[in-house]
């Protein structure tokens, strides 16, 4: 086992770690992206709220998510022991130094970015994901669909309206045929109402740019760092860098409280 | 076509290596633009020694770009604007009559001034101690051509064989990192048959002496490459991240 902890305390592998846990990171911005993708849907939340419970409840999404909740702790935590393992390698700073010169700002940034985006998470975990395990504000709403013609109503449960399981699913029928009734803790709701504030929107909208600026040395670097540079693939890896990780998905991000906020 | 400037100098003075040491302003008159940034220096020193002041001590060797001695962090670049050349061949025309010119060491834990501008490398060569050789017991050389090597192999070696030890990697990166120069020198042997034997073995040890010599970790902003007065590539950190993988992986240490 020595091997193991010589080779990730070297610098060379304090930079995989890095890479590894940056690397996953991007890959729950895709999955987040695409499930809150259904915030647009015009159906009342009935999509995206069935679809919170999904991602509360299933086993396998839990077991990633505890890994999710490490990466970022760990990402975060040796990023920063990093900062300060480089600012001791350089005691005494230049008078003058031109880094424009020779590199891009975003790379020079990255920690003053990265603290940014975990302030970001912490409040936006605060917001929705505490709010939403822990909270007793956010109440429940009840949908019915009429299964012949598709139509679905949605009704606000009262305040006293609490229940164990996150969801209650059932099949109800009248005499003009069968209905399917869910009722669920209603997360869309908070969203619509939270991204009704001006400052909430501007920070999550200012927050997206930090993202997109992080991830536009960071996705490139992480693959770097992995010894992954060749001119086969770097075409591909900053294509994607830049055009999904540092632009679509950030703004894809951003659209979402601005979506409400207009709505 | 030769013109003559004058310049301030903001100089790094420093006694010794305990010293705090502060910047000195020094007005120089009548510099040719087809001077060196050296020989500016010498023109200053000559005007120090005759004032019965301390020269400044700076790094000089071949003055021709090769043997990496030159270091000066020129208005904030190692080696001052210009890319892919060392101080001796930044010439004055680069500047303007009336520039204020910022003067600087290497700053790095790894680099202890010694004076003025003079750092101490040898930091360097205790990492070229830990690895960077082949180990062979000399005799006559062997036929040139005996060992196949393909030109791409050899070509790439070469570029990182380019490396003159300088340092305006570790100058110039944010976090005083040594990656370029130590990747120049892993890679160098990584490519050509003769490294291979040592080749694992090399880069475990040539990146715990960085380590232990106090360089900083890797941001890959590239300032370094972009740097480098032989346009190191960043391929080749690339190049040793793979290896030191590799090497954690394959090796027999437990």
């Amino acid at each position: 086992m020595n091997w193991v902890i010589k080779m990730f305390s070297s610098s060379l592998g304090q930079k995989f770690i890095m890479a590894l846990t940056g690397l996953f990171l991007c890959s729950f911005l895709i999955v987040h992206m695409i499930g809150n993708l259904q915030l647009f849907k015009a159906d009342d939340g009935l999509a995206f709220n069935t679809y919170a419970v999904f991602m509360t409840t299933n086993p396998f999404i839990k077991v990633t998510s505890y890994l999710l909740y490490f990466s970022i702790l760990f990402h975060a935590i040796k990023g920063i022991l990093l900062v300060v393992k480089n600012n001791k390698a350089r005691p005494v700073k230049y008078a003058v130094q031109n880094g424009a010169a020779n590199s891009h700002w975003t790379s020079r940034s990255m920690g003053v970015l990265g603290t940014i985006i975990l302030v970001f998470i912490v409040i936006h975990m605060k917001n929705f994901w505490f709010e939403y395990k822990f909270g007793h504000e956010i109440g429940y709403t009840s949908y019915y669909t009429n299964l012949a013609t598709g139509v679905t109503v949605s009704k606000e449960m009262s305040a006293e309206y609490t229940q164990f399981n996150k969801m209650e699913e059932g099949m109800t029928a009248d005499e003009n045929g069968q209905y399917r009734l869910v009722i669920v803790k209603d997360l869309y709701k908070a969203v619509a109402i939270q991204f009704k504030e001006w400052y909430l929107v501007a920070l999550y909208v200012l927050c997206m740019f930090a993202v997109g600026f992080h991830l536009f040395h960071g996705f490139k670097s992480a693959f770097q760092s992995l010894g992954l540079n060749h001119s086969k693939y770097n075409g591909l890896i900053n294509f994607l860098g830049i055009w999904v990780f540092s632009i679509l998905i950030p703004a894809g991000f951003a659209a979402m409280p601005l979506f409400f906020f207009f709505k | 076509m030769e013109k003559n400037l004058n310049l301030n100098l903001k100089v790094w003075r420093q006694k010794n290596a305990n010293d705090k040491g502060k910047f000195e302003e020094y007005k120089v008159n009548n510099i040719s633009t087809d001077m060196s940034f050296l020989e500016m220096f010498d023109v200053l020193n000559d005007r120090l020694v005759t004032e019965d002041k301390e020269p400044i001590a700076f790094d000089h060797d071949c003055r021709e770009g090769i043997c990496g001695s030159c270091s000066m962090f020129i208005n904030g670049q190692p080696h001052g604007p210009k890319q892919g050349v060392t101080t001796c061949q930044l010439h004055m025309r680069s500047f303007n009559d009336g520039d204020t010119i910022v003067v600087e060491p290497w700053r790095a834990t790894a680099f202890p001034v010694i004076k003025d501008l003079v750092v101490d490398r040898s930091a360097f060569d205790r990492i070229i101690s830990a690895g960077g050789f082949i180990s062979i017991n000399t005799g006559n050389a062997q036929d040139a051509n005996a060992i196949p090597i393909p030109k791409d192999d050899a070509d790439e070696a070469f570029a990182a064989a380019a490396c003159i030890g300088c340092g305006a990697c570790v100058a110039a990166c944010k976090n005083a990192s040594a990656m370029l120069f130590v990747s120049a020198k892993v890679s160098q042997f990584a490519l050509l048959p003769q490294g291979q034997p040592e080749r694992y073995q090399r880069v475990s040890e040539m990146v715990a002496q960085m380590d232990l010599e106090g360089f900083g970790a890797c941001t890959n902003t590239g300032a370094c490459s972009a740097e480098c007065p032989k346009g190191i590539s960043l391929t080749h950190i690339a190049r040793m991240n793979r290896d030191f993988l590799v090497a954690g992986m394959s090796t027999n240490e437990k």
